[in-house]
């Protein structure tokens, strides 16, 4: 803890109506249930919470009619610090051990766990429960446009069969060199933001053109292929662009911005289309 | 069991349909947004000419479109209005039938659709401003029956 954190919870302790999270930062709903259940200051508050889920399982299919999807409700109690996934979880391995979703690393890296949260596209680790007001049932869906699999896992492969498409690996001529291939800083910097994606679909399944056209290579396969169009040290720019030229390219883009709102690593999604945009049009990157 | 049918959102769940190389797209988003902003001048200095300028919208009748029409500018400024808005506008539609429509027939038929509609009012309006004659004249030489008062005055 930074002496800027200790001060506030000293500061906090004085009043003794305020909790102070980790960040620094007070939080009202914390304060509250502390003071009102009598706990000491410092412990971290519990709250109950309720999650409504969409459930899906195939199984489910009855006298050969389709199976059906449908919501479900949990309540679980959660700490003020918990993400959704610890929620999930704790449906998952105290309630219903059917409950079906994806997760890796659970620490917003891998990009596994991306799911609809109250209407918007998140990584369910990097979303505090206390963050998408608790007071109202959380909704929990699967990310839409791509076939759902089972209650919130989707089919990701027409998801990287795009990402494919647009080649998103070095491509070179010539010898290669015996030392590294270098880059000035300036260079390095066109690019950056989009070295960031980790093809958690968030954007892609967040895009209208997206769910009604499934065929649209979507925001994540024109964020990676920005990343190779980019950089100074590739020679495939004019492939990658011919590939994204198509009727299903970057011209479908509508520039609605929900890519770059849904994105959890803050990737300039729209930007970064309307860069490629620009390339093609002059034909120079 | 029978195979359950999933909320699958495309027909063809991983083959994308065979790209043809060719720019259409782009210059059609191209045209978009140089259309869009030149027809932005030429509306709004349509209905400021119209609506506003000298005796605004009750100085707005049958004689005024044709003092209007009258001059190459103005029918230079028509046409260009009309041939931009309706190429424009027919494109917008094309791209949400592209968006919306999932059967390839309902596409087509949608997208003919929007192409005669576009074309019939072209070719319509555009002859209308190049045969535009306010003040008909018969066979006889004299002026046909219910034209405006201006013409015999």
């Amino acid at each position: 803890m930074s002496s800027t954190d200790s001060e506030a919870v000293e500061a906090a302790a004085d009043r003794n109506d305020e909790q102070v999270d980790g960040d620094g930062r007070p939080h009202g709903r914390a304060g509250e249930s502390a003071s009102a259940d009598g706990g000491q200051l410092g412990a971290i508050p519990r709250f109950d919470v309720t999650l409504r889920i969409r459930r899906y399982s195939a199984e489910d299919a009855e006298d050969g009619k389709p199976a059906e999807a449908r919501w479900q409700e949990f309540t679980v109690t959660v700490n003020g610090t918990d993400r959704v996934l610890d929620a999930l979880h704790k449906i998952k391995w105290e309630q219903d051990g059917s409950l079906t979703f994806r997760r890796s690393c659970a620490h917003g890296v891998c990009g596994s766990d991306a799911m609809r949260i109250n209407g918007v596209n998140r990584l369910a680790c990097k979303v505090l429960v206390k963050d998408v007001n608790p007071d109202k049932p959380i909704t929990v869906e699967p990310i839409k446009g791509l076939p759902v699999e089972k209650d919130l896992v989707v089919d990701m492969e027409p998801f990287f069969q795009s990402y494919r498409e647009v080649m998103p690996f070095l491509i070179t001529s010539g010898h290669e060199p015996t030392r590294e291939r270098k880059q000035s800083q300036e260079e390095r910097a066109r690019f950056d933001d989009t070295t960031k994606c980790i093809l958690c679909a968030a954007c892609t399944s967040s895009c209208p053109v997206f769910w009604t056209d499934g065929q649209y290579f979507g925001p994540a396969a024109i964020v990676n292929a920005h990343r190779f169009i980019f950089d100074s040290r590739d020679e495939g720019a004019d492939v990658r662009l011919e590939v994204l030229n198509d009727r299903e390219g970057v011209w479908r883009c509508r520039t609605t911005f929900n890519c770059s709102e849904a994105c959890p690593r803050g990737i300039q999604v729209t930007k970064a289309i309307h860069e490629v945009k620009r390339a093609l049009l002059t034909r120079s990157v | 069991m029978a195979a359950p049918s999933l909320e699958a959102p495309r027909s063809t769940p991983y083959r994308r349909s065979t790209s043809r190389r060719s720019n259409y797209e782009m210059y059609s988003w191209l045209f978009m947004r140089l259309s869009g902003a030149v027809l932005v001048v030429l509306v709004i200095g349509h209905l400021f000419v119209n609506l506003m300028v000298g005796d605004g919208i009750s100085g707005l009748d049958f004689g005024f479109v044709a003092g209007k029409w009258a001059s190459p500018f103005w029918q230079v400024w028509d046409l260009a209005m009309l041939w931009l808005a309706m190429i424009h506008g027919s494109n917008g539609v094309r791209t949400i039938i592209n968006d919306y429509a999932q059967r390839d027939m309902t596409r087509i038929v949608l997208k003919t659709l929007v192409l005669v509609a576009l074309v019939f009012t072209v070719v319509l309006g555009t002859l209308v401003i190049f045969t535009f004659e306010p003040c008909p004249v018969g066979p006889d030489g004299a002026f046909l029956e219910g034209v405006p008062s201006f013409c015999t005055s």
